[in-house]
């Protein structure tokens, strides 16, 4: 974990980061449109939810990588707090809905005269923020707790995520459950009252989803080179041994668990208003598992390799579904396949030793 | 009305036996005449000629395909008819023919003699039927059209039809003695339909005061409302037992393929329920070629499906162990996202050689329809014939698995592979055909599950969460454990069903399932010992 410390790891960020900042708002706003370094609004929100994508391979790779706990309930987190963002969206729709009505227009197609409980301030923006961060924490935490105590591990943990991301998806397509049913939330119109349809607004958010991957392979980084980090690696690789040691591994899992559930949320909260919708397949198993295959392609353990991932399948998945929609799952899922076979650590494994971490 | 239903009467009891050809001057009456009088005066004297020729006709009119051609009356067909009085053919149809127009009195008229004329039909099945209708409704039935019948009636389940019948029809009119006495009668009747026949005796008027005034009646209505409500609880009862019991039957032979890959070889098989998909669609394709080649055996394409459906799926799955799994065996979170992988191409696989929509697999005549076991219980006989497939097919794997040498060899590999290597078991080839198995089992469940609900590339990921929770509520292992959970989880799963709805049923399941790991992470059945450990 060194390199993020020498002089051409900075270096790198710093690069990184300048591409990331500068160069995509300068090439949607300021080059003309003519120009073939324009880019189009429809670029920039794909990078953005790319990178946003980028942000919760890393919380990702934060469990199965460094604490060794492969979540197929990922997509839960992600979706929770994109959910919890889509209620603020939904309510600054204000009357400017299909039916002219404070109420969201699916509220007014199931008849329903006022807000249910748990809708209640969330017309407040910084009440939306908070539950980004809390909601996905604390199921995270609450889940994590009963799970990590009962030393449930491996596959049997991967299976039970995955049935409790199913559980909620099953949830969500209730139109009673309050968040939308089968459609979810969309129609959004604006944020903090700035219209969200602006080239503006979309390299705002580009360049929020841009620090929000930046800060989280910062916090990440320093992370897993503290004691903290190795401390899950040693946990990943022998846990009795480490119990043996007087530590005690359920609180480390129990903590990287629910930040990497925080992140994923915060990750969703950043995605909904640059797509434009919410609804409950986000949270189908098969998303999640699609998560790990971006960690997995990018390289487990490695962080930058998992962002990697992310950009690379993802950006592979857009050119399939314009080019060639029906070889898309092909392609998927051979790459689960060769990667798991052949590739083992990853693109990142390809590099070069030194460099790879 | 009244006039009506004393002709009826005289048409019963005057069945004559049955004349060679209609009398065509009342036929000739009934389509040409000129006043509703006419019309029903035939009607009626078509009845009471008893002619077995009378129903079609009736019939025919009544659905509005009789015509007149001048002094011709026609049964129309589509292109051709046929001559109601010498039942002869014409084709083509002649050039002047024109429908004969009933009005809603005469229509009324005809309703009730064709339901006179199948309530003494020869045929037991068209006499059931028609009581049955009679039970469902009935305040359209005359009730000396149904004494008549009950007099004439042998058959049992046909005459208990009809005494509800008749009573429901006594319970307004009459003396009280007899209104009592049908309202016991009908306690007796376990057709939901009485209760709102009951129901108005106990009601109250606007001003406090019972809409019926004899107290007598009202407890006699009272005790046969509760009767009859005790009939109808205990048939829901039955009836979400024995759906709960064909979920569960489902969920077992889904989740046994998964029991023996993950259970017995630790192997997690996301492509578990694509496999399942391909089973389902094997039966497909035999379906069609049994439709194509052999229209005579269609009845039993389903006897050439279940091998064809086991063995698509279990070479799919030898080849899959040969090509990828083997590689893998001690990494289990790989092989779950390698099956994974395999998972999706398996759907899109599907999906451009069949189509993204669902396909269509038929019933067997002999599969469709259902038992009626109580009067508001019926059990189709497809449900019927899956929980009796599940069985024989647990049956057949445990007797595989503990009575034959692959069985043993099998466990042997499970509880030890080292040593079961050691003496001379080919432990490779077992892990391949123990997975082929695994596989094949889960074509079987396809198959099955093609018999009741929709074919389509999405089959296997319906299923796929499920199994796994059977699986692992069941515990590592063993098949007992798949057994219970499966059955166990389909009635829970029915049971929260009926008092909370099907969605908020089903995350209760997965909540308690995910909560119950936390007591006991090895499952129901735990195997002792450090088999279990992976």
């Amino acid at each position: 974990m060194s390199s993020l410390y020498t002089r051409r790891g900075w270096l790198a960020l710093g690069a990184l980061a300048i591409a990331l900042f500068a160069a995509v708002p300068v090439c949607a706003l300021l080059v003309p449109a003519g120009s073939p370094l324009h880019l189009s609004e429809y670029w920039v929100s794909l990078a953005g939810k790319i990178l946003c994508y980028a942000v919760v391979a890393l919380a990702m790779d934060l469990v199965w990588g460094y604490a060794g706990i492969l979540s197929l309930g990922h997509g839960l987190f992600f979706a929770l707090g994109g959910y919890a963002m889509g209620m603020y969206l939904m309510r600054q729709i204000g009357l400017d809905g299909v039916y002219h009505s404070p109420l969201p227009d699916f509220m007014v197609f199931l008849d329903w005269k006022a807000y249910p409980w748990y809708w209640r301030f969330s017309e407040h923006f910084w009440y939306a923020a908070l539950l980004v961060v809390l909601v996905p924490g604390l199921l995270a935490y609450v889940f994590g707790w009963f799970a990590f105590r009962s030393r449930i591990k491996g596959v049997y943990f991967s299976i039970i995520t995955q049935a409790l991301t199913f559980a909620a998806m099953l949830l969500f397509f209730r139109n009673d459950t309050g968040f939308g049913g089968n459609n979810g939330f969309t129609d959004f119109k604006r944020i903090l009252g700035v219209p969200l349809a602006t080239p503006q607004m979309r390299v705002v958010l580009y360049a929020l989803s841009a620090a929000a991957l930046i800060g989280t392979l910062l916090l990440a980084r320093w992370l897993v080179a503290s004691k903290f980090g190795r401390v899950l690696a040693a946990i990943r690789d022998a846990e009795q041994r480490v119990m043996f040691c007087g530590y005690d591994t359920t609180h480390y899992k129990l903590f990287v668990w629910t930040l990497s559930a925080v992140v994923c949320g915060i990750a969703g909260a950043l995605y909904v208003p640059q797509v434009g919708i919410i609804n409950p397949s986000e949270m189908s198993p098969a998303n999640s598992i699609e998560i790990a295959i971006w960690v997995a392609v990018g390289g487990r353990g490695t962080l930058a390799g998992a962002a990697l991932g992310a950009v690379l399948v993802n950006g592979a998945k857009s050119a399939f579904t314009q080019l060639l929609p029906e070889y898309w799952l092909y392609f998927l899922g051979l790459l689960f396949i060769l990667v798991t076979l052949f590739l083992p650590r990853g693109v990142m494994g390809l590099l070069p030793r030194e460099n790879a971490a | 009305m009244r006039n009506l239903v004393a002709t009826l009467l005289l048409a019963l009891a005057a069945f004559a036996p049955p004349a060679l050809a209609l009398d065509a001057a009342v036929v000739h009456q009934l389509a040409l005449g000129d006043t509703s009088e006419d019309k029903i005066a035939a009607i009626n004297a078509l009845l009471e000629s008893g002619d077995e020729q009378a129903e079609p006709l009736l019939k025919a009119l009544l659905a509005g395909s009789v015509q007149t051609s001048g002094e011709r009356v026609l049964i129309v067909n589509g292109d051709s008819a046929r001559d109601a009085v010498t039942g002869e053919k014409v084709s083509p149809l002649p050039t002047d023919a024109s429908d004969v127009v009933l009005n809603n009195r005469v229509r009324g008229v005809l309703d009730a003699a064709v339901s006179a004329l199948r309530l003494v039909s020869p045929e037991r099945a068209t006499r059931l039927k028609a009581a049955r209708e009679l039970a469902d409704d009935p305040r359209a039935a005359a009730l000396p059209v149904v004494e008549k019948a009950l007099a004439r009636e042998t058959d049992p389940e046909v005459k208990g039809l009809l005494e509800i019948v008749a009573a429901s029809v006594r319970l307004h009119a009459g003396g009280k003695a007899e209104r009592i006495a049908a309202i016991r009668t009908l306690a007796a009747s376990g057709n939901s339909k009485t209760e709102t026949l009951l129901l108005p005796l106990l009601a109250k008027k606007p001003d406090g005061a019972w809409a019926e005034p004899d107290a007598e009646i009202r407890d006699a209505a009272q005790a046969s409302l509760a009767a009859v409500r005790g009939h109808l609880a205990w048939g829901d009862r039955l009836g979400l037992l024995f759906a709960g019991l064909s979920l569960g039957s489902i969920l077992m032979i889904a989740a046994l393929g998964l029991a023996i890959t993950y259970g017995l070889m630790g192997v997690i098989n996301m492509a578990h329920g694509e496999l399942m998909m391909l089973g389902a669609y094997a039966t497909y394709v035999v379906q069609n070629l049994f439709r194509a080649w052999a229209p005579g055996a269609f009845e039993w394409y389903l006897a050439a499906a279940v091998p064809v459906a086991f063995a698509v799926a279990g070479v799919v799955g030898i080849v899959l162990e040969r090509s990828v799994i083997r590689w893998l065996y001690g990494r289990p979170l790989e092989t779950l996202l390698a099956t994974w992988g395999i998972s999706l191409m398996l759907i899109q696989a599907v999906r451009s050689m069949f189509g993204a929509q669902n396909v269509q697999v038929d019933n067997p005549s002999w599969m469709s329809g259902g038992v009626q076991a109580m009067a508001n219980l019926v059990l189709p006989w497809n449900r019927i014939y899956i929980i009796a497939f599940a069985a024989l097919v647990v049956a057949g794997i445990w007797l595989l698995l503990t009575r034959t040498r692959l069985g043993l060899f099998v466990r042997g590999v499970t509880q030890n592979r080292a040593m079961a290597g050691c003496v001379g078991v080919p432990t490779a080839r077992i892990d391949t055909l123990a997975f082929g198995l695994g596989c094949g089992v889960a074509g079987l469940a396809g198959c099955a599950l093609s018999q009741i609900g929709n074919v389509g590339p999405a089959l296997g990921q319906g299923y796929i969460v499920d199994s796994f929770m059977v699986v692992v509520l069941g515990g590592v292992g063993q098949l007992a454990g798949t057994v219970y959970a499966g059955i166990g989880l389909g009635l829970v799963n029915k049971l929260l069903e009926s008092w909370s709805g099907a969605v908020i049923a089903k995350i209760v399941v997965l909540v308690v399932i995910i909560v119950f790991i936390q007591k006991r992470p090895q499952g129901l059945f735990a195997l002792k010992g450090r088999a279990v450990e992976a």
